[in-house]
């Protein structure tokens, strides 16, 4: 495997007629990274995706997914890809499903059969192996559809809306799957617009709006800003609340409460050393992340980006 | 050309389970039972016939002639039928498969295993040629059969006519496919039964120019045969199972007085390849 990003995009555009449905992805994801690509619906997270795995040719800008061009079939045979409204051969039962895109990736059949077994128990279906698709409910083709994208062991998954129409179980599986993808070093990049799901699995985020990243974070590391951080403090000088905004924004006292927001978790201690140096008895602090769906608002306007 | 491989099973599975298979053999055997009755009346009429009039001639001989120009005739008629029918089901096994699965995104979680674009075409028309050998077998052997079965009878270069009625249903399936990489199914039934009946009318107006002597006409019909070849393979096929006699008088209504060459025929086979290579073209450079 080459140490390179699993993903690099440069100025890739996609133009529709006279509409360009992406405008200008760069974007760059690291091997063993969980991706969240953020948007409204109709921004382009689709399209985007699409491009990637060679579904959709981009009218300009350049790609390379696991460090070759896109469309390359070496490539292609460690990628995973669950679309989003997809629609399977319905005809085919569950290990036949399985099966007929095994041997599509060139897996041996030994193999194959063993992992077809594993992922049916995997995504709770070895009862159904044998029944056809067409007697599955949307969760469960949800769950065969996942089992599919991950049969011939991926370095990297494309899940677009996986989580779309789950009840919370199968959405509780997705993100079990989503983690158990990230410790084994599989790279994931996941299209959502439900915040919660990205929320829990990512480890950053890109925000698209009308075909543009409009902002990328890092969202798991305690690096990550946009904290809020709530104290209750006595016998605050008007000294020590002015030296706060050395550390953040936002800075709001009333009575013993006191708020700013911070870039960094790594500023709370300071903030203590700080308020107890001047005087300060400091009861408590509560960090407050900001939820996503906060930065989501802030980022994509409320508009939802229409 | 594994992968072409697993897709053309996949392609016979899939008509098999949604029933394709089945409809057509239940409608194959409801037409064959209907032509066994039809042609068993007609026959033994045609019998009758034939009899009295060898004894008004007093010659033997005409009866068996007229005796078997009839069968001929009806079995050529057998046969036309078969043609239609098998050219239906090829336009329509074409028509809905990639342009379905294109719609619908069935096409998505294939194209994007590490396969060739051009194995998904390849391997789902190799498995049409399949189905569609089993459903011509099925129907114009049937038909021949019946007839060899009632009368002892079978046409002069039955395995030539059979592959000509053959060829002409992967054809029209061939153009489907190429259509169907284009358009949504419905679209590209309605360019290939179009397509279908210009051949036709070609067809008719090169046989009546033959026969009336116009030479325009016959020139009309080689140029829709250039357009769409089609019928004037079903010509070819009739002219290759017709009785001498029927060919020398030109007179019966199923065989046929203008015969298309050999050169129209090596036309059909290049034209068969070269919609195919349109398709994978097409497929390979479309959004999915």
């Amino acid at each position: 495997m080459s140490g390179g990003p699993a993903i690099r995009t440069d100025r890739l555009r996609k133009v529709f007629g006279e509409r360009a449905a992406v405008k200008d992805l760069t974007l760059l994801v690291e091997q063993g990274e969980v991706f969240g690509f953020l948007g409204p619906n109709g921004a382009g997270k689709t399209t985007a995706m699409k491009m990637l795995l060679g579904l959709i040719a981009p009218t300009s800008g350049t790609a390379s997914v696991l460090g070759a061009p896109i469309g390359d079939r070496r490539a292609l045979a460690r990628m995973g890809f669950l679309p989003e409204h997809f629609r399977f051969q319905e005809w085919l039962t569950a290990r036949e499903f399985l099966e007929l895109h095994g041997q599509l990736c060139n897996m041996n059949p030994r193999d194959l059969k063993l992992r077809i077994g594993e992922l049916l128990d995997r995504v709770g279906l070895s009862e159904y192996r044998q029944k056809q698709l067409h007697t599955f409910s949307k969760g469960m083709l949800q769950r065969i559809g996942l089992a599919q994208a991950l049969l011939n062991r991926p370095s990297l998954v494309f899940l677009d809306e996986p989580t779309s129409g789950l009840d919370p179980i199968g959405r509780r599986l997705v993100r079990d799957i989503i983690h158990e993808l990230r410790s084994l070093g599989t790279s994931v990049f996941l299209n959502s617009h439900l915040l919660s799901e990205i929320e829990v699995t990512c480890d950053r985020v890109a925000f698209i709006r009308h075909g543009e990243v409009v902002r990328v974070m890092e969202w798991r590391s305690l690096e990550a800003g946009q904290t809020v951080a709530t104290l209750h403090v006595r016998n605050l000088s008007a000294q020590a609340l002015e030296g706060l905004t050395r550390w953040g924004q936002d800075v709001h006292a009333e009575g013993e409460q006191v708020s700013l927001s911070v870039p960094s978790e790594s500023a709370l201690p300071e903030i203590v050393r700080h308020l107890v140096a001047h005087g300060a008895d400091v009861y408590s602090l509560v960090p407050n992340r900001k939820s996503l769906e906060e930065i989501f608002i802030e980022t994509i306007g409320k508009d939802g980006g229409l | 050309m594994n992968n072409i491989w697993v897709l053309a099973r996949m392609t016979f599975r899939e008509a098999v389970r949604r029933r394709i298979v089945l409809t057509g053999v239940v409608l194959g055997v409801c037409f064959l039972i209907i032509f066994t009755a039809g042609f068993h009346f007609i026959i033994s009429q045609i019998g009758t016939s034939a009899a009295n009039l060898s004894a008004q001639s007093n010659s033997p001989g005409l009866a068996r002639i007229a005796r078997t120009e009839g069968i001929n005739l009806l079995l050529l008629a057998g046969l036309y039928a078969v043609t239609f029918l098998s050219v239906a089901m090829a336009a329509l096994l074409g028509a809905d498969t990639l342009a379905g699965e294109i719609s619908s995104g069935t096409i998505q979680t294939i194209v994007t295993k590490p396969i060739r674009r051009s194995d998904v075409v390849l391997g789902k028309w190799l498995g049409f040629v399949g189905l569609l050998a089993l459903y011509v077998l099925l129907m114009a052997g049937g038909t021949v059969l019946s007839v060899l079965v009632q009368t002892g009878y079978t046409p002069d270069h039955l395995v030539a006519g059979l592959a000509l009625i053959y060829l002409e249903a992967a054809l029209i399936m061939t153009i489907s496919l190429a259509c169907s990489s284009a358009f949504p199914a419905l679209a590209t039934g309605g360019i290939v039964f179009g397509l279908w009946g210009l051949s036709f009318i070609g067809g008719w107006i090169e046989q009546f120019g033959s026969l009336l002597q116009i030479p325009t006409a016959v020139k009309v019909g080689i140029i829709t045969s250039l357009i769409i070849p089609s019928e004037s393979l079903w010509r070819r096929a009739a002219f290759e199972m017709q009785t001498p006699l029927a060919g020398a008088l030109g007179m019966s209504p199923f065989g046929t007085i203008s015969v298309p060459s050999l050169l129209m025929i090596t036309y059909a086979v290049i034209y068969l390849f070269a919609s195919l290579a349109v398709s994978v073209r097409i497929f390979q450079r479309r959004d999915l």
